[in-house]
């Protein structure tokens, strides 16, 4: 049987492929390699803040580590994580199209990433970053490592990101299957779809203010320094248009993952199909009139925090859709209990926890306290790693079957969920103390009260770095010893499982008839 | 309660006259988020359990698990109620917290100014009598202070975890935050804007003593010390005698003449090529687009780093920028001496005059010369005494522009 896996052989036919399973299956490595990259700078950073005073790495080091792991993590990881592996993967699929839209600038996308991402390392490998990943002028403009060549790298990555955003509108407006009208495309593709959006939207502003950074750091133009007669605060206004929306970059796909896990473990229909794609572009319009939040005590008018304040609530509203259409998803459902559902409860918790944190710091007056200090990180970290982390994991088990034609282990995914869980837990509750304690973030040295929250959290960070490990080791082995997969292991209704597995070349062996809804298990297959 | 929770959430003591009110919709927000994920958490882990496949015996469902057409099965209404209510949840939220937030950021009138300037990697303040210092910043208790701050070189923020406030000091800009601290004590001072390798020691105290003691601090304090490119640095003094305490105002009295503010400017109110200071500050001044602005500390700033941005109406954009030229603390202290000259009356009576009340101030007040000299603030009703009363030691060693206030207008009085 041949399958996109087997049917051409060598390693010119991988990295020359158009196939966009293929191209998947790369990006998949290379967010795998960031994600243990930036995993290696966390841990770093987490056993430096053991002790209050410096132990093995020196302020400029720390600096420079915390700065890594922002850059990675976002740039590298949290972006093109689930849109460029599952969306890339099976956005195509779930619309019934043999492949994207742009399948060379699909390719193109992956280079861009790659190349990008290269610059990026060179930078920080030599000479090293220091600004944060934030790039606040005029810190950024006037430090003396190699901002210019790390922002370029973010620049040619944001390219990355616009190519395949624009593929990704394409292909769901052009190439749906015959019959398969909006509502009823799964919802994962609303999800890719209003991220997408946002990322052809959003990133060229990244892009420009990147790149005035960068010439203001190697030319003095000083079009952000105050010295030269330039703005800092016109560069957070730019910063924040773009890195406000790119949070709902790494989170919505994510929400568009919990959707189809629910709903397939579930066996159930969604509650709300309509309010469920609803509020994806709901988020993804709202998320661009937010950015002020994260300027309220950067000297702001009064009257622009009230509006920002008010304007970020609406984006709890959207997520609170979502959250209590997936719970009231499980009612009257015939629950199966695997990996992914686990990873999905476990995203309820931290999801809500952090988004409800959210709420709190957009409250202007609990923010002035709150801002900049751990409070934030550990919030931050909630919605990202506890929304973006779990359901990337959870995507990798839900969809392996699929993707590589072989089933992993059920207990190993298991153990490797719950250290990712608990660890979690563990590693950013006593951030949360910390920052009402006051203790100010991207500290490389503190007073000595706020040890033993850091060693807690450091404990936990070990569990749930160990957890990842576990998983991805699971899924490691299983790709090349698991058993074979079946076509459709967990009775699935999606689009994607009507393919063969794994899918040959052009997806379908026959193009895709659509007779029913993708959550149509109310009827008989 | 409030302290029991306050100790469960690790939060520090409530020394300011805000931080209790915040720490109140604090425990709110934190109790209510703790409501919401255990209880989503809760429903989902019900959900979980009762619909598990294996409780499906033999493939039959239970009664209420059919497999059904209506979604869920929730009524629409139930779902609309819940957002609705969740929505005025979160507007329940705003509203205090931007109340609040309001509260923190408006002064009251009466505060004392101090001016803070953060530099890699340290604070220095410089208060109105003259004095400064460096890393330790001295408050009296129970006295709204109002801090004006900048930066020297890149952002900085001013966080007093114990106050529960913060502000960043921005270069090329002024901002500014007031607290009124309720307990004297010695309090952290924390830098939380990333500003390069020593940030995390970038620490300060802010010390919080009687009013007499204040008092007494800043008489045994240094003087600022002003450097920049146009000022010499005040001769040092012979051994074993501390320098004489020189006013903030007086400083930038000396500023103003040395970096050539007052060939433009003048300080008796006739008018020039520039505005006179003579009566700017606090007043609301008419602007070229027809808008106006009050001259707070902010804008002065700016009108320094960017004359042309929001020009005083009438006047050409002849005046340079002084960005780079000025250091921080010199626009401190002529920011001061532009203060200290509020309550020099304007000889032009078709110019702006002080607005520094709560009331509402007519753009222009023509001031017929005998009512002009009629006035006299001290019997004005809501009249607010110059600047005496809220100058610590030295209040003596004012420029003299303050003691005589004798043709002061005050809003209200002026009207007609």
């Amino acid at each position: 049987m041949k399958n996109y896996l087997n049917a051409t052989h060598g390693l010119r036919s991988w990295l020359l492929t158009k196939d966009h399973k293929r191209i998947a299956v790369m990006f998949l490595i290379a967010v795998l390699i960031s994600l243990m990259l930036g995993g290696v700078f966390a841990m770093v950073l987490r056993l430096e803040l053991l002790t209050p005073g410096e132990s093995f790495l020196d302020a400029q080091t720390y600096n420079q580590m915390f700065t890594h792991h922002g850059v990675v993590m976002t740039f590298l990881f949290m972006i093109p994580g689930i849109p460029t592996v599952f969306g890339n993967f099976f956005l195509p699929m779930m619309v019934g199209a043999p492949d994207v839209a742009f399948p060379r600038l699909n390719l193109l996308s992956f280079y861009l990433l790659v190349v990008g991402a290269i610059i990026m390392l060179v930078a920080l490998w030599f000479g090293g970053v220091d600004t944060g990943w934030t790039f606040y002028t005029p810190y950024s403009t006037s430090s003396e490592s190699s901002v210019a060549l790390a922002v370029f790298g973010v620049f040619i990555v944001g390219f990355s990101s616009i190519v395949t955003g624009v593929n990704f509108i394409v292909t769901v407006h052009t190439l749906r299957a015959k019959n398969l009208g909006w509502l009823k495309l799964p919802l994962f593709v609303w999800a890719i779809y209003a991220t997408a959006i946002i990322q052809v939207l959003a990133t060229p502003v990244l892009g420009m203010s990147l790149l005035l950074v960068a010439v203001d750091h190697a030319w003095g133009f000083g079009i952000f320094d105050p010295a030269l007669g330039g703005d800092p605060i016109l560069f957070q206004h730019l910063f924040w248009f773009y890195s406000h929306p790119a949070v709902y970059i790494m989170i919505l796909p994510a929400m568009g993952v919990v959707s189809e896990i629910v709903c397939t473990f579930s066996h159930n229909r969604p509650a709300s199909y309509v309010l469920i794609a609803i509020s994806s572009l709901g988020i993804a319009f709202i998320g661009f009139l937010t950015w002020g939040h994260h300027m309220f005590v950067s000297g702001m008018s009064v009257f622009d925090a009230g509006a920002f304040g008010i304007l970020s609530m609406f984006v709890g509203i959207f997520s609170a859709i979502k959250v209590f259409t997936w719970t009231a998803t499980l009612r009257r459902g015939r629950i199966r209990f695997t990996a992914p559902l686990l990873y999905f409860f476990g995203f309820m918790f931290l999801f809500v926890f952090g988004g409800m944190t959210g709420i709190a710091v957009a409250t202007s007056s609990l923010d002035v306290h709150w801002h900049d200090t751990y409070f934030i990180v550990a919030h931050f970290h909630f919605i990202m790693v506890g929304g973006t982390l779990t359901m990337f994991l959870a995507a990798c088990h839900y969809w392996f079957p699929k993707m590589f034609g072989r089933m992993y282990h059920e207990g190993w995914a298991l153990v490797g969920a719950i250290g990712v869980i608990f660890g979690f837990i563990f590693a950013f509750t006593p951030q949360f103390l910390l920052g009402n304690w006051g203790m100010p973030r991207r500290y490389a040295t503190y007073p000595d009260q706020f040890q033993w929250l850091n060693v807690t959290s450091t404990a936990g960070a070990t569990i749930l770095g160990l957890g990842v490990l576990v998983s991805v080791v699971t899924l490691v082995y299983a790709a090349f010893r698991g058993p074979v997969a079946p076509r459709n292991p967990w009775g699935s209704r999606g689009y994607e499982w009507l393919a063969p597995t794994p899918p040959p070349v052009h997806n379908f062996d026959a193009p895709l008839e659509i007779k029913r809804g993708p959550y149509d298990y109310h009827q008989p297959e | 309660m409030n302290e029991l929770l306050r100790k469960i959430l690790f939060l520090p003591e409530q020394v300011s006259t805000v931080a209790r009110d915040i720490d109140h919709l604090h425990f709110f927000v934190i109790i209510v988020t703790m409501i919401g994920a255990f209880g989503v958490a809760v429903f989902t882990l019900y959900f979980i359990i009762k619909y598990r496949e294996s409780a499906h015996r033999g493939g039959e469902l239970p009664p209420d698990a059919r497999p059904h057409r209506s979604p869920a099965g929730v009524p629409w209404w139930v779902e609309a109620g819940v957002i609705a209510g969740l929505f005025a949840l979160f507007l329940l939220f705003w509203v205090i917290g931007f109340g609040q937030f309001v509260r923190i950021s408006e002064p009251p009138r009466d505060s004392l100014t101090i001016y803070v300037t953060g530099k890699q990697w340290m604070w220095s303040f410089a208060y109105p009598n003259g004095a400064g210092s460096n890393g330790v910043l001295y408050v009296p208790v129970n006295r709204p202070v109002k801090l004006v701050l900048t930066s020297r070189d890149v952002i900085h923020s001013f966080f007093v975890p114990e106050f529960r406030l913060k502000q960043d000091a921005v270069p090329g800009r002024s901002t500014q935050m007031w607290f009124e601290a309720t307990r004297p004590g010695r309090y952290p001072i924390y830098c939380t804007e990333y500003c390069g390798m020593a940030h995390s020691t970038m620490l300060g105290e802010i010390v919080v003593v009687s009013g007499a003691e204040y008092e007494q601090k800043l008489g045994g304090l240094e003087p600022v010390r002003i450097a920049g490119p146009q000022v010499q640095l005040p001769a040092t003094p012979g051994e074993g005698r501390v320098a004489e305490l020189v006013s903030l105002a007086a400083v930038g009295e000396r500023v103003a003449a040395e970096a050539g503010c007052l060939r433009c400017h003048t300080v008796d109110g006739t008018p020039h090529i520039g505005p006179t200071f003579a009566g700017l500050f606090g007043a609301r001044i008419p602007l070229e687009d027809g808008k106006t602005i009050v001259a707070d500390e902010a804008y002065l700033t700016s009108s320094m780093m960017d004359p042309a941005a929001q020009l005083h109406r009438g006047f050409t954009a002849v005046m340079p920028s002084y960005q780079g030229l000025l250091s921080a603390p010199q626009v401190g202290a002529l920011v001061e001496y532009i203060r200290s000259l509020q309550y020099v009356p304007r000889v032009d009576g078709n110019v702006p005059l002080p607005a520094d009340t709560g009331q509402p101030v007519p753009l222009v007040t023509p001031l017929p010369p005998v009512e002009q000299q009629a006035a006299n603030p001290a019997q004005a009703p809501g009249a607010r005494p110059p600047l005496r009363s809220e100058q610590p030691a030295g209040a003596g060693k004012q420029p003299p522009q303050i003691e005589a206030p004798s043709g002061v207008v005050v809003p209200g009085e002026g009207d007609r």
